[in-house]
Formats: C-alpha cells, structure tokens, sequence
C-alpha cells in the first residue's frame, strides 16, 4: 500500500522533472517573485517597514494568482490525460488500489509544486535580504509564506483532480480548470469587491466579508499571511479586513485544510466512479 | 479441469446499445482461447468486464474463486491493452520497474522480464522513442510480471510485422505451456495463425461460435479446392474426367466438400502422366472466421 503510493509519486515527480515541468515552475515562481522583491520593495523607507516584509506580503499577493494556476495547470492532466493516452488502465490492472493511485499523484506533484515555490522564492527572498541588509529576522515571514503557498497549491491540486477524474477528456479538463481559477482566484473577489462598493452602510463589512474571504482558499491564504506581518495599514488594500478580524488568523489554515480535505475526497469519489 | 476463467450469462449494455448479451465462456490454466470478433463486437467490453472496471448488468463472472474486481484477481490477472501507451519521458527501465513495484515484483525480477521480450539493450532510451513493435514488447513484459495466472490480450499483434508476431506467439506458448490461462482477442483468425487451443467468436455480443479450431473447421464444412495442371493439347481430356472447370488453357479447377477430398486425390492420382501439377487450397482461416460470423448474422440480421 505503502510501497504503492510511493511508487506512484516516484513517477509522477520523474515525468515533472523530465519534461521540464519542474524548472519550468520554479523559472516563473523566480522570475516574478524578483521582480516583485527589487522593484516592489522600494518603497518600504518611507512606510517604515522592513523591506523584507513588503516584499514577503507582495509575494503573497503573488502566490493567490500564481500557485493556483501552476496546480491546476501540473493537476488537470493527471486522470484525464491517462484515461486519453490510455495509460490509465495499465496500472489500474494492477492490485494497486484507486485512492493509492491518486494519493502518490497528489504527492508527487505537490513535491513538484513544493520545490518550485521553495527555489523561487527562497532564491528571491535571499536576494533581497542580501540587498537590504536586514539579516535573518525576515526569515520566520518568508518560511510562514513558503510553507502556506504549498498548503494552497496542496488545496488547488486537489480540486484539479476533482476536475480531472470527473470530465476524462483533456480538453474540457483543462477548460474546466481555467474556469475553476476564474472563479476561485479572480471573480469571487470582484464579487466581495462589488459588495463592499454597494454596501455604503458597512454593515456588510463588518458582518459576512470577513468570513466571506475566510471560505475562498485564496483569500483564506492571503488573509493569514498578511494578518502576521502586522503591516496591513500601509502595506496592503485589505487593511480594514485584517485590523478587526472576528476571528483568528490561524483559522485560515483551518480554511485551507477543510477544502484540501474536501477536495481530495470529491477526487477520490470521482476517481473511483472512473471506468477506464 | 477446473476453469480460472468462468463467465456465465453476462450483458451488458451502454445506454441502448447492448454490447453483450448472455455470454458464457470459460478458460482453464493452460488453456490458449481467442477471442475473435469485429470491431465493436464486443471484445474489448468483455476484457473490460473481467479486469473489473465495468460491471456487468446481468451474470457473473469469477477469476479463480474471486469477483473481478478485488485485488486477489487482480493480482491472478495481467492485461495487455490495445495498444499500449506509456508515459513518453520515462526509460523501459523505469517503466517496467514502476509496474513491478505495483505488483509487488523485485526489481530483479523486472529486468528479467525485459530481458523476455528482447528490450534489454533499450531499457535505458525513453520509451517515446521505440518502435510500435518494442511498446508492445514492453506492454506483454509488464504482463509476464509476478507470474499471473491469467493472461489478458487485447489485440496484441495488430500492427505487428510478421516476425516480431511470432516472437510475440512463441512467448505466449511458453507462458500458457507454465500453466497460465491466456485470452486474447483478436479481429481476424489468420492474425493468430492458429496459435491456439480454442477459438470464441463474437458476433454483436452474441458468442456464435466457441470449439478447439479443428472442430470449427469440420463444422464450417467449407469446400476445398484443387487446381490441376495438365499440357494443353490433354486439357479437355483431363476437365472431362475430373468433371472440374476450366481456368486457362492448362488449369483445371475442382470445388467439392471435404469429405471428397480422398476420393478426388485418387482420380487424380490414376490420371498419371496427364496430370503434370496440381495444388490443394483449404480453406483459410479467415474463410471460416467469415462463415461463423455471417452464418450467425443471417438468423439475427432479419
């Protein structure tokens, strides 16, 4: 069973490596990420805040758009794509069982998704400490930011294989996926943004918004990482939001480990449905 | 013997089309059985059926003493797909040990099996470069993993040019002559050359046909054929006796029932000299494959 799912994950993380996926990932991460963390950081003397920590909260700005769509785009393909080339009744002939099958694909992306926000960002948020001369107390933000972007990537992965195991055609997976991150990332936050625009009384401000932006996995990650800056005034447009939270930051994680299990239960489910 | 193999009555249907209907057939250890059919007639479907990846809607069906879709049959089970397809990137190596691990196989025992099928020189190239010949190798030492004790083939020779056919044959045997119970499908009878201990012929989800070839033969009752070759100035004299048409200015052709066939050779033979050259054709095996599939036909098509 064990030995399964790492077999599994092992193969994954090969076809990623090989087909440059990895790299690929890692690049983009890497290249945004620095020009957020030496240009976006310029103006951190004048707001007083540590220039790591600007750069920590643009890369998390960053991160709600980025690794959404790097899992989506690494997760769409994993069932649908086998069912397509027909690679997929191969290994289910084998005694492996279903949920080992998907357990070592989620794993062995999320492997891929974790080393290229670890290179990328890593390298980036090297960069800038070196730049600004701040030493290592930027460190513990840009750790809590790393570890978080898995834990979303972990989130989105998961529903591309909801996605995946449920349409069985490539093509409609991975329109399907680009319309999951439209929805997911983009217009659910224009929606909260047009209800704070009608909402002249704030009484929706200050009553559903906050647990609104707690139930999007994207804006559950951003929320926790920019209520622990504590630099929500000046740094960042959510600033009323993150200064009177009703609850607790931690409770963004909650957020994002209840869809991640979520998910990787309505994938199992579709999974198991699948006749290949 | 008892079979490994048993389906009873099975059908199954895909919305309105009925893909199977009442199919009972089984394989015992050893056993070598084709499955022949057309295209769409349900072959594939079965195969399906017996991994346990659809289920069927009336019926059953037991690998050994287990419903197929646990992992006990899972493991008695290996199954070569039509046309096989790997991930591009990975090596044979990987490949092979990636499916060995699934099945619980050493790796050892994984590059043995490569070493079957002849890829051991190109286990270490992707497989996206080998030949349509060389996955299929690859596909049938997957299947010979952890010794199953019972062998699905999906087609596995079309497209295969006639060597690698053979060497693809002979790998059968040996494995079927160890006690392995192999099904394998097939659209034509001459693709399989014979190579088997029964012949399944499905015809719309209907088994029209299930008996050792020979027998088919016999049933089928095709005529046979002899052409005899005589000078032209004795030709008229030799169509006369022998009661057979004329082809050519040399070539007289006889058409008669197997069971003239002795008696025919004999006229033949007391012609002596006259005769300068003759040739039997039985009939092939796709002729019979045709006759069972379209004798069956006529009841259902009207």
């Amino acid at each position: 069973m064990t030995s399964h799912v790492i077999a599994v994950a092992r193969q994954e993380f090969r076809i990623a490596a090989r087909n440059r996926w990895v790299l690929l990932a890692a690049l983009i991460l890497l290249v945004f990420a620095l020009v957020l963390g030496l240009l976006g950081s310029a103006p951190s003397g004048s707001l007083g805040v540590g220039r790591l920590a600007i750069t920590v909260a643009s890369l998390a700005t960053l991160s709600v758009y980025l690794v959404p769509l790097l899992a989506l785009l690494l997760g769409f393909d994993a069932i649908a794509g086998e069912v397509e080339r027909g690679t997929l009744p191969l290994v289910l002939s084998t005694p492996v069982a279903r949920g080992s099958v998907i357990l070592g694909k989620f794993l062995g992306h999320l492997a891929v998704i974790a080393l290229a926000i670890v290179i990328g960002f890593g390298i980036a948020g090297a960069a800038v400490m070196v730049l600004s001369g701040e030493g290592a107390s930027g460190l513990i933000p840009l750790a809590r930011l790393i570890a978080s972007s898995i834990a979303l990537g972990a989130v989105f992965l998961a529903v591309s294989y909801v996605v995946s195991a449920s349409t069985t055609q490539v093509g409609t997976s991975a329109a399907v996926a680009v319309a999951v991150w439209l929805a997911l990332v983009v217009l659910y936050d224009l929606g909260l943004l047009g209800a704070l625009v009608l909402d002249p009384g704030g009484g929706f401000a200050q009553g559903a918004f906050p647990w609104m932006l707690l139930a999007s996995p994207a804006d559950a990650f951003r929320l926790f990482n920019l209520a622990a800056l504590d630099i929500g005034n000046t740094a960042t447009g959510l600033a009323g939001a993150t200064e009177e939270l009703p609850f607790s930051p931690a409770l963004c994680l909650a957020s994002l480990a209840l869809w991640l299990a979520l998910a990787f239960l309505a994938a199992l489910r579709a999974f198991y449905r699948l006749e290949p | 013997m008892t079979a490994l193999l048993t389906v009873a009555g099975v059908s199954k249907r895909f919305g309105r089309v009925e893909a199977l209907t009442g199919l009972t057939l089984s394989v015992a250890p050893g056993e070598r059985v084709a499955l022949l059919g057309h295209n769409g007639a349900g072959k594939t479907t079965l195969l399906r059926l017996i991994l346990g990846f659809l289920r069927p809607d009336a019926g059953s069906i037991r690998v050994g003493d287990h419903a197929p879709d646990s992992t006990a049959a899972r493991r008695a089970v290996a199954y070569l797909p039509e046309n096989v397809a790997f991930p591009k990137a990975l090596t044979g190596r990987e490949l092979i040990g990636f499916y060995a691990r699934l099945r619980d196989v050493s790796t050892d025992d994984a590059m043995a099996a490569l070493e079957r099928v002849g890829l051991a020189h190109a286990a270490d190239r992707a497989s996206g470069t080998y030949s349509k010949g060389m996955r299929q190798r690859l596909g049938l030492a997957q299947a010979l993993l952890g010794s199953p004790r019972l062998m699905l083939l999906d087609e596995p020779t079309s497209g295969l040019d006639p060597l690698s056919r053979h060497d693809f044959y002979a790998l059968v045997d040996v494995v079927a002559a160890a006690g392995t119970a192999v099904l394998l499908s097939s659209h034509s009878l001459s693709e399989i050359e014979a190579r088997t201990d029964r012949v399944a012929i499905l015809r719309e989800g209907r088994l029209v046909a299930d008996a050792p070839l020979s027998r088919l033969q016999a049933e089928a009752a095709l005529p046979v054929r002899i052409r005899v070759r005589a000078q032209p100035e004795t030709i008229d004299d030799v169509s006369d006796r022998l009661g057979g048409t004329r082809v050519n200015g040399q070539t007289v052709e006889l058409i008669f029932s197997q069971t003239e066939k002795m008696r025919r050779l004999a006229a033949i033979s007391a012609l002596g000299p006259l005769v300068t050259d003759f040739d039997v054709t039985q009939p092939s095996l796709d002729d019979i494959y045709v006759h069972f599939s379209r004798a069956a036909g006529e009841g259902g098509a009207s």
